[in-house]
């Protein structure tokens, strides 16, 4: 037990290696199947993480609105998922006659690669991340708005006026709220002196820097849970797909395995928002350390830094999906009011007193 | 069923048209709205109505005066009771029957239930509408209370068909008024969680407030009656106007409104189900004993001339007019129904918002189709 | 007002109004061609008041086709039933009062989709239940409808 809590993947990583190098002695052919392995076990890894994702929205909601939940298929409703995935898989999937073919089909790949391609520079334990490249914090947030392409695509190619309808919105909302969702990445950025996420993580090491940057950066936290959920089309702010009033806005026309991919880019979306705010803000896989206490940072180093990063992840996650099921939607000109005239000049001013806050060195 | 008229489309540059239902998850029924659109904002909103018209006035009179009011309770499912009350009242005009106490106040308790379970519906499904899925599942806890009392007195849940003319039709169980009281307790406690939830919201308020602005002449001229006329300041609560059954017997306030727009609706809505639950809790223990019938003959035949009754439904004001010549069945049989006259406010009312607006002013103006449809 | 003062001023207006108090209200009887002055007097007379339409329907006596207009007054809390009788069935037409209360779209439009009276200057007359393919009047005692199976 106490040899699998303190077990460092890089050793595992390791042995793979030797392993693949005694058998494959072309360099450039070892490192294109260790390349393929690494990414197809990403993948299996992220539609692992949506099918419990799926089960935990449902459980959340049910919990909210003080019933059961799914609690039939499988042991406490957990094979639900796998039921409705197949489903989905099952079903047949309809293309419009006057929709534009390539692009219709087109705009689900888009989406879910999008989403995908965010996963690289996190890190998920200590030296366990994929490429800890040195912008990596541009990096995330130059990926993640490709997918509002694959959105405005979905949304013209379906040919249908509700459809457009939704895209247009989600388009003007994903990329007003990306503003915000930038300046409080730099609130955090300019205080730990880089871009890359690995020396932000291992910057907090002597705490993390919600509380290390006292009020700023609460206020910068705030301001990017709220921007991300805007981001990411999920309620209170998912008029793009309201279903009371357009039927389901840019994926309307889709049916089938096309339709499981919006649902998979949705749901992975939210993973990596809530990692990218678990490792900025709260300390990704950094355990829970107070400068100066010793003892203390020892006895917190015996938890694995996984289990840090998934708990913090999932509390976040939790928090965002409490969202949906409490709030009514926001209009969609309240919605861009929120952003322009609220949320930026406060990520702006935030901003001012962060730089001042560390040139000052005011932080702990 | 219906042609493409060609110029039911013509838009001006830059409009379009999307059509809201028939099948959509919002508009309480199958209404067809066509909306004409400028981007987001609404130009002009044409309702087609039709699709659940199952022509019960016609089939009405070749009815019995005791079986047609069975077939106004698919009217207003939501107010089942009321419709029955309604009808059940004008045959009594005709004939000049006087109800007994004891039924009009088991009446006066079931009609103001049914008030009670048809707002809690409506606070549901508005909340569903605007975006917010928990308050839906609240409500309807609630809901299923009284729908058990309902069955348990009458035998149904939602199409009770209590009534007949002279009376009830049974009486009442003896659990009615320990549950009553039961079920009044646990609502009460209810409300203010109520108003936590939603009205206290501040991203309700901004969908709300402002929207849908109806002004009282409009209201009048466009004959909209119940909440949405108290919200714009019309007073026309038919049972402080024009007392049937044991309303004179209670005391009530009706409230009227200033705002004109969706706010003051929905608080007017909250408003009645106190107002509501204050009038059970006063007749609740002080049913007079005696019966519950007057007995009439087994085929009733209304004297020749014409009968009136309005009465207060969840929706605003039900008005039964009944044409007769003397024969077993009504000759002719008008319904004046509340939605009917409320939706052709409703292109007035969303003129001019955006989408989202028109969604939040159909489910505060509380549109039940097939009410509109019958 | 009372009934009587209702009865005068309506009688100064329109010497032909025949008046029949066996109901509840005050009905008065007039020809459908006499409807509109009378009518507009009686929503625009500040005396008289009647801003509140609350029924308008027709009934159809197998000779003549009936308006029925029930009308109210908020502001004196007077009620008046107005009846204008049609004589021409083939033909039947009478004039709009959407001009006066706007409720009065919808609600003639039913009249005319269910009993085929034409009402003049309605800015939209279509049906509005039925399909628009839809012969004849269903609510008209003359109505045969091949696919009806009488028991």
């Amino acid at each position: 037990m106490r040899i699998l809590l303190t077990y460092s993947f890089s050793s595992f990583a390791n042995y793979i290696h030797h392993l693949l190098a005694e058998l494959i002695t072309n360099p450039m052919l070892l490192h294109v199947t260790e390349m393929v392995i690494l990414g197809v076990s990403l993948i299996a890894f992220l539609v692992v993480l949506c099918f419990f994702l799926g089960y935990m929205e449902r459980k959340v909601a049910a919990f909210m609105e003080i019933r059961l939940g799914p609690n039939r298929v499988g042991p406490k409703g957990s094979m639900q998922i796998v039921a409705d995935t197949l489903k989905l898989l099952l079903k047949e999937g309809l293309t419009p006659d006057s929709a534009d073919k390539f692009l219709f089909n087109l705009a689900p790949v888009i989406m879910v690669i999008a989403s995908m391609m965010v996963i690289a520079p996190i890190a998920f334990a200590k030296d366990f991340q994929l490429y800890d490249i040195n912008i990596g914090v541009l990096y995330v947030s130059a990926v993640s708005s490709l997918g509002v392409i694959g959105i405005l695509m979905a949304g013209w190619s379906s040919n249908n006026k509700y459809s457009l309808l939704g895209a247009m919105r989600s388009g003007a909302q994903i990329v007003s709220y990306e503003l915000s969702v930038g300046l409080s990445l730099i609130s955090i950025v300019v205080l730990s002196g880089s871009l890359s996420l690995g020396d932000i993580v291992r910057s907090q090491e002597n705490g993390w820097w919600i509380i290390k940057g006292h009020i700023p950066v609460m206020i910068s936290f705030v301001i990017f849970v709220i921007a991300s959920t805007a981001e990411i089309n999920r309620a209170p702010f998912d008029m793009a797909e309201a279903e009371q009033e357009l039927t389901g806005g840019f994926h309307t026309e889709y049916a089938g395995m096309k339709f499981a991919m919006f649902l998979l880019s949705e749901y992975i979306n939210l993973f990596m928002v809530s990692a990218i705010a678990a490792t900025l803000f709260l300390g990704g896989w950094m355990p829970f350390h107070i400068g100066g206490l010793d003892g203390f940072n020892h006895i917190m180093d015996f938890i694995p830094s996984s289990v840090w990063f998934f708990s913090k992840t999932f509390l976040i996650i939790f928090i965002i999906m409490q969202f949906r099921w409490t709030f009514p939607r926001l209009r969609v000109d309240q919605l861009l009011t929120l952003e322009w005239k609220y949320l930026l000049p406060i990520s702006m001013i935030n901003v001012i007193l962060v730089t001042i806050m560390a040139i000052m060195g005011w932080h702990f | 069923m219906r042609g493409l008229i060609e110029d039911d489309y013509v838009t001006e540059e830059g409009e379009f048209v999307i059509n809201i239902g028939p099948q959509h998850p919002s508009t309480h029924g199958v209404l067809h709205l066509k909306v004409w659109l400028d981007g987001e904002t609404v130009k002009k909103v044409q309702p087609h109505l039709g699709f659940i018209h199952r022509s019960i006035e016609k089939m009405s009179e070749s009815l019995s005066y005791r079986n047609f009011i069975f077939a106004t309770s698919r009217m207003d499912y939501l107010a089942a009771h009321i419709n029955n009350e309604a009808c059940a009242l004008t045959v009594e005009k005709g004939l000049q029957l006087e109800v007994p106490d004891r039924a009009k106040y088991i009446r006066t308790i079931l009609a103001e239930l049914t008030r009670l379970q048809s707002h809690l519906l409506w606070w549901g499904c508005t909340g569903l509408d605007l975006g917010a899925v928990t308050p839906f599942f609240y409500a309807f806890r609630e809901r299923e209370f009284i729908m058990e009392i309902m069955e348990e007195t009458c035998g149904a849940r939602l199409t009770q068909n209590f009534m007949v003319p002279g009376g009830v039709m049974y009486d009442i169980h003896p659990n009615f008024q320990k549950r009553t009281k039961e079920v009044l307790t646990q609502i009460k406690g209810k409300f203010q969680e109520y108003d936590d939830i939603m009205t206290g919201n501040v991203i309700f308020e901004n969908r709300t407030k402002g929207v849908g602005f109806l002004s009282k002449e409009d209201a009048i001229s466009y004959g909209v009656t119940g909440p949405t006329a108290r919200a714009s300041g019309v007073s026309c609560d038919i049972r402080k106007l024009i007392p049937y059954s044991a309303y004179n017997q209670v005391q009530f306030d009706e409230i009227l409104g200033t705002g004109g727009d969706c706010y003051a609706r929905y608080m007017i809505r909250m408003h009645e189900m106190k107002q509501s639950v204050s009038i059970i809790e006063q007749l609740i223990d002080n049913i007079p004993e005696g019966d519950f019938q007057t007995k009439t003959k087994n085929v009733i035949k209304l004297p020749k001339g014409e009968f009136y009754q309005r009465v207060e439904t969840p929706r605003g004001e039900l008005g039964v007019f009944i044409v007769s010549d003397g024969a077993a069945s009504p000759y002719r049989i008008k319904y004046r129904s509340p939605g009917f006259s409320n939706l052709s406010a409703l292109p007035l009312m969303a003129k001019g918002g955006k989408i989202g607006d028109l969604v939040a002013i159909m489910s505060t103006i509380d549109l039940v189709i097939p009410d509109i449809d019958r | 007002m009372n009934i009587e003062e209702l009865k005068s001023s309506i009688s100064a207006i329109l010497p032909s109004a025949i008046y029949d108090e066996t109901g509840e209200f005050l009905n008065v009887n007039i020809a459908s061609e006499e409807l509109y002055p009378l009518i507009n007097e009686l929503r625009s007379n500040s005396e008289f008041d009647f801003d509140y339409l609350f029924c308008l329907t027709c009934i159809d006596w197998k000779d003549h086709l009936m308006m029925v207009y029930h009308l109210l007054s908020k502001t004196h809390q007077h009620t008046i039933v107005l009846k204008a009788k049609i004589s021409n069935r083939e033909n039947a037409e009478i004039e709009t009062v959407f001009n006066i209360w706007r409720t009065a779209e919808l609600l003639e439009r039913e009249v005319f989709d269910l009993f085929g009276v034409k009402f003049i200057n309605h800015p939209d007359l279509r049906r509005l239940f039925l399909s628009d393919d839809w012969n004849g009047y269903p609510l008209r005692k003359d109505y045969v409808d091949e696919n009806m199976i009488s028991l």
